[in-house]
């Protein structure tokens, strides 16, 4: 064991206390009693409630989770496919410039990325709705899929889809029943993660979103110029336990799996 | 080295009526720049257990691969069964491979395994079982079937990889580095596995090695490659008696080469390799012009040792500089002429306190004068 140092303990307890802090209060506010959001009146859920009873609320949500299903999946399916040519396809014409495109999206400012949206969907005379938000999010979900898949891809031995091509398999049979199934965990984290980013994007779907189709960020940041109701507060209460369940199973499914299948894979190369 | 089976029984390389299995014309392959196999032409006969031995870089690998598609060569043809196989990808070829890292599949049993590639042939499904099961028999893995990968023991994944590589009766088995991966003892008794599954399907086998001893034993051909060429094809026992190159000759077991210069006797040749020694006498059919340049090569178990001088066509006297003690045998490194050190191999035969000759002794080294070969490359 390291000895006990008051340095760590105290930068460890600063960095939570400037992380979490905000969020701790709100979580506490969104059980208050009152309708005034900075006066404790004592516990209740009864904002809870109401909120299931708000009908606008509900309907964001449910546009919300249609929006984050559709966009993590085409994101899933776009960016595995694009980490598995960026790894399988060798040195070819452009290879960097192409990978650099797939992660640029990464870096640029969702403003930006939001905007050239809006004014790609307007020059195609698109109308605005849940479609273009999804479009809109699985550009920028496929990048964080393709990260995560890639590195997934990286460690895969080749040997596994030759084998599988030498014993019958056309390409595509061999993805599909080799190199698929073991990178799995990788996918399902990659879409667990596009699902979690779409749930809690306010700017992008701010640029893309029509009149019919208000995902529940853009419901909540709009509430919120009106004044902070308890009902947000346990709105965002709800939004915080979904995204961190979220995130905690993408990277116990990323960690725990593939670490495991890696050390198979490991185990079954050595003898 | 133990010879299950005599090749005089086998040998349809010798036969001209013998149509070969495979045959490489004139291939080439380049990754790039650089030369992989260098316009190689080579014939495979059907039931051989061919070996194809070589330095890692040698381009053993790449004709393993252009065999098994997923390489195609860059210029020249291979022909399988009289058919080009250029155009084919791996999945319609007659051919299956065992990877060096075997390959298995970790999401699968060891039955799925070698089920894999029955399911993905013409095979009825209700056939599958029963030949699964042969195989399984075959490499003696009924217990494991139901395992995934990584329970069971390298060994038993070696025979795993063999089962789904020999499950759909291919016409060709390409085995890369098989054992490569074994420990000693585990390689020796695999080696004599692999010989009688060989035998017993009546399969082709091509296996890409590096380790000498391993190709030795199991081939009934040896196929030696540098630099993407191959130097010689032959029989184990020809590569090791009566190598054609001084690379050969050294690449293969431990050998003595002496550089000369030839003169023509009665019944064969003289090499004269320095002015103030005999001439080694040589009988050979096919004597060399004389004053040409040469090697003398001779095993160093060819070459015996005793104290008194012996009555022998070639006689040496030197002086024993070193002894490499490897338990059943000992090497005597012998200085025979200022800086010119030759190798002599004697059995072990009396134990080590009641050794013959020690450091630093006068002895004799002598050969009859057929046990060594001239080699002029």
């Amino acid at each position: 064991m390291r000895r006990f140092s008051w340095f760590n303990a105290t930068s460890l307890t600063f960095g939570f206390v400037f992380l979490y802090l905000p969020m701790l209060i709100l979580i506490i506010y969104s059980f208050n009693e009152s309708r005034l959001v900075t006066v404790w009146a004592g516990f209740s859920t009864q904002w809870y409630g109401e909120l299931f009873q708000n009908k606008a609320f509900l309907d964001a949500a449910w546009i919300t989770i249609k929006v984050a299903f559709w966009s993590s999946t085409l994101a899933t399916i776009l960016g595995t496919m694009a980490a598995y040519i960026m790894v399988r396809a060798g040195r070819f014409r452009g290879r960097a410039l192409f990978s650099g495109m797939i992660y640029a999206p990464l870096v640029m400012p969702e403003v930006i990325t939001g905007l050239s949206l809006l004014l790609f969907f307007i020059a195609l005379d698109v109308n605005r709705g849940i479609l273009t938000i999804v479009l809109a999010h699985t550009t920028f979900a496929m990048c964080y899929v393709s990260v995560v898949v890639t590195s997934r891809l990286v460690s895969f031995d080749e040997a596994l889809e030759e084998a599988a091509r030498d014993l019958g398999c056309t390409p595509f049979d061999a993805f599909r029943s080799v190199t698929l199934p073991i990178i799995m965990p990788a996918v399902v984290s990659g879409w667990l993660l596009a699902f979690t980013l779409s749930l809690d994007d306010l700017v992008i779907a701010t640029f893309t979103s029509g009149p019919a189709s208000t995902t529940l960020p853009i419901k909540i940041f709009s509430a919120v110029r009106l004044g902070v109701t308890p009902e947000i507060n346990a709105l965002s209460t709800i939004m915080i336990l979904i995204v961190t369940v979220g995130v905690i199973i993408a990277s116990l499914i990323s960690r725990g799996v593939s670490i495991r299948a890696k050390a198979d894979e490991r185990k079954a190369e050595q003898s | 080295m133990a010879q299950l089976k005599p090749n005089v029984f086998f040998a349809p390389w010798n036969d001209p009526a013998e149509k070969p299995l495979i045959q490489f014309k004139n291939v080439t392959k380049r990754f790039g720049e650089s030369i992989a196999i260098n316009n190689l032409t080579l014939d495979i006969y059907a039931q051989e257990f061919f070996a194809l031995l070589g330095p890692s870089g040698c381009g053993k690998t790449t004709l393993m691969r252009m065999l098994g598609g997923f390489e195609t060569p860059t210029e020249g043809q291979i022909f399988l069964d009289g058919v080009d196989i250029g155009p084919f990808p791996p999945n319609e070829r007659p051919v299956n491979m065992m990877f060096q890292s075997y390959a298995l599949f970790p999401h699968l049993t060891v039955w799925e395994n070698i089920a894999f590639g029955l399911k993905r042939s013409d095979m009825p499904k209700d056939q599958i079982g029963d030949r699964v099961g042969k195989m399984l028999k075959l490499t003696q893995l009924e217990k494991f079937a139901k395992r995934k990968p990584h329970q069971i023991s390298g060994g038993q994944r070696q025979r795993v990889a063999l089962a789904r590589s020999l499950a759909k009766a291919p016409k060709l088995l390409l085995l890369d580095e098989p054992l490569g991966a074994l420990d000693k003892k585990l390689r020796n008794e695999t080696q004599f596995e692999l010989m009688d599954i060989q035998e017993s399907t009546g399969t082709t086998f091509v296996i890409v090695t590096h380790d000498q001893e391993e190709a030795m034993t199991v081939a009934s051909r040896v196929a030696v490659m540098v630099d993407g060429q191959l130097v010689q094809v032959a029989t184990p026992d020809q590569i090791y008696e009566a190598p054609t190159t001084t690379y050969v000759a050294d690449f293969i077991g431990d050998v003595n080469l002496i550089e000369g210069k030839s003169s023509l006797t009665d019944g064969g040749m003289d090499v004269h390799w320095d002015d103030n020694q005999p001439a080694i006498h040589v009988t050979t059919d096919t004597p060399l012009a004389a004053r040409t340049s040469c090697h003398f090569a001779i095993r160093p178990e060819k070459v015996s040792i005793s104290s008194e001088k012996p009555n022998a066509v070639n006689v040496m006297k030197g002086k024993i500089i070193d002894i490499a003690y490897l338990g059943n045998i000992s090497t005597y490194y012998v200085e025979i002429s200022a800086g010119v050190i030759f190798k002599a191999q004697a059995t072990n035969n009396r134990r080590l306190s009641r050794r013959t000759y020690t450091w630093e002794d006068e002895i004799y080294l002598s050969w009859t004068d057929t046990a060594g070969v001239v080699l002029t490359e």
